[in-house]
């Protein structure tokens, strides 16, 4: 029988099961942020065992309140500088270089094909997009990866998710994930991986592959994963042409990180996405999903392009181009958070800043921002944001607001309108 | 070892998320105890009363899913120093189910009709629940009257129960 991508993976890097389907691995990257590492940095502290296994392989970032806003999130960023400069951590992005986890330690090199990764944040599952296992782990998993450069994992069955036909222009990435979800539930891939193939995956740029992985938690799913190419080769290219004599040399040594053809799945979904139209939430459940269609008319307060799902400059692009030369609805307030500093002077130089800011949007610095509550763009009671993030749930941005969560080309062009509306640039509209 | 026993609260609804157990405005917080007050703060359910339904509670009751969503280990946390280390569900999200047994909790996982059963007995009435960790079951006790069931968990997890944690585990281990 053969074995799945995550079998393989997990086969290469296990270092003991001390117990029956309890498997110790060893950890090629430590990602950190600010809010899950500082409980870990006391602790280790605390307990006499402020070390690190191996600073290389330690990346951090403060992302989620940046530059901090108040004594308490200048308390957090300070542990993780401190701690940074303590143990020699030279990938530590700060104030000024920093940017969204999820989008800045890829857009860094810093993941490749095969390996095993963690990081106290649920979608650390993002990172499968290269073809690694990449998964969310509490403080406590990630003090132990920061001491010992190990975590445990019961072992994960996999789901294949393949995706045929030809997506429509105005639907993307961010709406098939919608649609899975609302296929799969909240829980159907709790403790398994999904792995997303099929001809639209193999036709999706790094970026878009990385919305379906990163949504993959949504589903329960401990990692979502993509098998290397010729796409994940190139993006890496920059940071791994000292390793390899040609890219296809790269892709050969990272196509074997991809399940065997008679590996053993839990299941098999096929869909044919050819017709799917763009999609987004309603209620509190990332599973609530129906067609744009279906929600057109719903008002709006406040709409929110970013995040480590769509900040990236593809979205960037695709809501520019809805928003160019027109100008948001005065009964809202737009933000746009490019994930990254790279991504944000790329949009400078691209004169994508300009059309955010000429349609009425406030651009802000790289950050989580307005995905969670807990910095900028928090909601009110009652208000309404239509948003590129990933979880609508009950107060996520704000007590008693609620999130509707689409495209970046839904988002915008429902800023034009002020009310939930497919963006022109979809081409069978069937709204208003 | 910590405490396993105590009053139970019932949480009647299926994927009750982390957000909702401790909400992300409260993650500036660098210490356990300072997320006291605000365990599951924005859950809405109806007959759950966050100012009163806490009080004394050594044990939750819910049904599928519970701990979805955000991987903080402030919702496990939040559970602690409120003094409830035990969940008791259908099923759990995997990082929150960790994360609990992580920090040396029970997440015990029963069969739908077992928590079907214990709601339609015991909800509404005042309940104890113990876990007795060497016998592997738990004994409920409620107007005057006492039942057993019992309950599986996998070895590692009752060795970080025993433990006290997985820090502590690795550090001798690995
Ligand atoms: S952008 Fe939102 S979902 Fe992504 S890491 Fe930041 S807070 Fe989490």
């Amino acid at each position: 029988m053969g074995k799945t991508l995550a079998e393989k993976i997990f086969d290469a890097h296990r270092v003991e099961m001390p117990f029956p389907d309890t498997h110790v691995l060893k950890l090629d990257r430590v990602f950190c942020h600010e809010i899950t590492t500082p409980i870990a940095i006391t602790d280790l502290m605390a307990r006499g065992m402020d070390r690190v296994f191996d600073p290389t392989k330690i990346k951090a970032v403060i992302d989620h309140v940046t530059p901090a806003k108040d004594s308490k999130t200048a308390e957090q960023g300070k542990i993780m500088r401190d701690w940074a400069k303590r143990h020699n951590i030279k990938d530590f992005f700060d104030v000024g270089k920093n940017g969204v986890c999820h989008a800045i330690f890829p857009e860094k090199g810093f993941v490749r094909p095969g390996y095993t990764i963690i990081m106290g944040d649920s979608h650390t599952c993002t990172h499968g997009a290269f073809g690694a296992f990449a998964a969310g782990v509490g403080t406590t998993d990630l003090e132990v990866g920061i001491l010992k450069g190990v975590c445990a994992f019961h072992f994960p069955k996999t789901i294949k998710v393949v995706l045929d036909g030809k997506l429509k222009p105005g639907v993307y990435a961010k709406d098939v994930i919608l649609f899975i979800i609302k296929e799969l539930t909240v829980n159907g891939a709790t403790n398994m991986v999904i792995e997303f193939a099929g001809p639209v995956v193999d036709e999706m740029s790094m970026e878009s592959r990385m919305t379906l992985c990163n949504m993959a938690i949504e589903a329960g799913g401990t990692s979502g994963v993509c098998y290397p190419d010729m796409t994940t080769v190139n993006y890496l290219w920059d940071y791994i042409k000292g390793e390899f004599e040609s890219k296809e040399a790269a892709l050969l040594e990272y196509s074997k990180w991809k399940s065997d053809d008679d590996a053993e799945y839990e299941n098999v979904y096929k869909y044919d996405v050819t017709k799917l139209e763009p999609m987004v939430t309603f209620g509190y459940k990332p599973d609530q999903v129906k067609s744009v269609t279906e929600m057109t008319g719903t008002t709006v307060d406040q709409i929110y392009i970013g995040s480590c799902t769509n900040g990236r400059i593809e979205d960037l692009r695709e809501a520019a181009k809805v928003l160019k030369g027109k100008t948001i609805s005065e009964n809202v307030r737009g933000i746009v958070s490019p994930a990254t500093p790279a991504i944000y002077s790329k949009a400078l130089k691209e004169g994508i800043i300009e059309i955010f800011q000429d349609a009425g949007f406030c651009v802000t610095n790289p950050t989580c921002g307005a995905c969670l509550g807990m910095s900028n763009g928090v909601l009110a009671d009652g208000e309404i944001c239509a948003s590129t993030t990933n979880r609508n749930f009950n107060g996520r941005m704000g007590k008693g607001g609620t999130v509707h969560l689409m495209s970046p080309a839904t988002a915008a062009a429902t800023a034009i309108k002020g009310k939930i509306i497919n963006s022109d640039l979809f081409e069978n509209q069937t709204g208003e | 070892m910590k405490s396993f026993s105590g009053k139970v609260l019932f949480l009647d609804r299926n994927d009750i998320n982390t957000d909702e157990i401790i909400p992300a405005r409260y993650l500036t917080e660098i210490t356990k105890e300072a997320l006291k007050p605000y365990l599951l703060e924005d859950l809405t359910l109806p007959a759950f009363d966050v100012e009163k339904d806490l009080e004394e509670k050594a044990i939750v009751v819910t049904r599928e899913n519970f701990g979805c969503g955000s991987s903080r280990e402030h919702a496990p946390w939040a559970l602690e120093v409120n003094g409830i280390n035990v969940v008791i569900a259908e099923s759990f999200a995997r990082i929150f189910r960790q994360n609990m047994y992580n920090c040396g909790m029970f997440a015990i996982e029963m069969p739908k009709e077992v928590i079907n059963h214990l709601f339609s007995v015991y909800a509404g009435v005042e309940t104890i629940i113990s876990v007795d960790v060497n016998k592997d079951v738990l004994i409920i006790e409620a107007d005057g009257k006492s039942e057993i069931i019992e309950f599986t968990v996998g070895e590692f997890d009752k060795t970080l129960v025993r433990e006290g944690g997985w820090v502590g585990y690795a550090d001798k281990n690995y």
